[in-house]
């Protein structure tokens, strides 16, 4: 699950381009979006994406992403019982 | 032709050099890239705006030649606000949408990529800049197969006269393949440089 949380993390400063955040930055508990890493809508849809193709995981409910993605936590402990790839 | 209006100031940015008025205030030596140039620009002109990372080439190019010439003019957030915007290009957002093509070329790999499909307008980089600089006023973006002084001129008279705005940020902002070139140019009441297509032409040239 650690492996996970790292390999997630290194994802969301590369694809969201967070230029000056760094992966040792973000802690687990983090709140990603509001007064965490101030991450947007746009980053939302982005990460919606990043479940689909590389975890396989479709999120048919957009109001689930608001759970899903509040930390790295939440994002780890999903992917991993729901991915197919 | 002689102008009621003035230009006020004017930034470019082309050959990993930027100017503004006739002064170099960002110069890169070696040959970097587009990407390498414009972030050394940023850090080395403290822009401070870290969405500037999730924009596409095109709006990076217009906001930095933006924010520099603006900065300049140390205006009034609150007050100094009624700017109109008129940009013109020649390649449009083609980069962004060749971007966006190499996602949904692959039906066995169909990922579009909502931040890049966001930016496949070429005015979608004065929206950036009009939030960055609190712009609520008019805002055009102009297709030309080339730089265009005639209808820039007409344009920001026309904004002016009709009173739909105190100032005109003009220009071109251009970015396609490796090529890139950005002239905007403020139009206002007052300045010391004449508006008119000549000297909007000699200035874009130079």
């Amino acid at each position: 699950m650690e492996e996970l949380k790292q390999e997630l993390k290194a994802k969301i400063v590369e694809q969201l381009n967070l230029e000056d955040v760094a992966v040792e930055d973000i802690a687990n508990d983090d709140m990603l979006f509001g007064d965490g890493l101030g991450l947007d809508s746009i980053d939302a849809l982005e990460l919606i994406v990043m479940l689909d193709r590389d975890y396989g995981i479709k999120l048919t409910d957009p109001k689930q992403g608001r759970a899903i993605f509040e930390s790295v936590d939440t994002m780890a402990a999903y992917i991993s019982e729901h991915k197919t790839k | 032709m002689t102008s009621k209006h003035h230009i006020l100031s004017y930034c470019k940015i082309r050959n990993n050099t930027i100017t503004l008025n006739e002064g170099v205030v960002f110069h890169e030596e070696d040959n970097s890239d587009f990407p390498t140039f414009i972030k050394s620009a940023y850090h080395h002109l403290e822009t401070a705006y870290p969405k500037f990372f999730k924009m596409d080439d095109l709006s990076k190019l217009a906001f930095l030649a933006t924010d520099i010439l603006l900065k300049n003019e140390q205006l009034d957030e609150q007050n100094d606000n009624n700017i109109a915007v008129v940009f013109s290009n020649r390649a449009s957002s083609l980069e962004t949408d060749r971007a966006h093509q190499k996602t949904i070329q692959n039906s066995e790999n169909y990922y579009p990529s909502p931040a890049i499909f966001v930016y496949t307008l070429p005015n979608i980089c004065i929206g950036e800049i009009s939030i960055k600089h609190k712009l609520y006023s008019e805002n055009s973006f102009f297709i030309f197969d080339n730089f265009n002084a005639d209808h820039l001129f007409d344009y920001a008279n026309s904004l002016l006269e009709d009173r739909k705005a105190d100032k005109v940020l003009c220009g071109w902002v251009e970015f396609d393949a490796n090529h890139y070139d950005a002239f905007i140019y403020l139009v206002d009441k007052n300045g010391s440089i004449e508006h008119t297509p000549q000297t909007i032409l000699k200035l874009y040239n130079t």
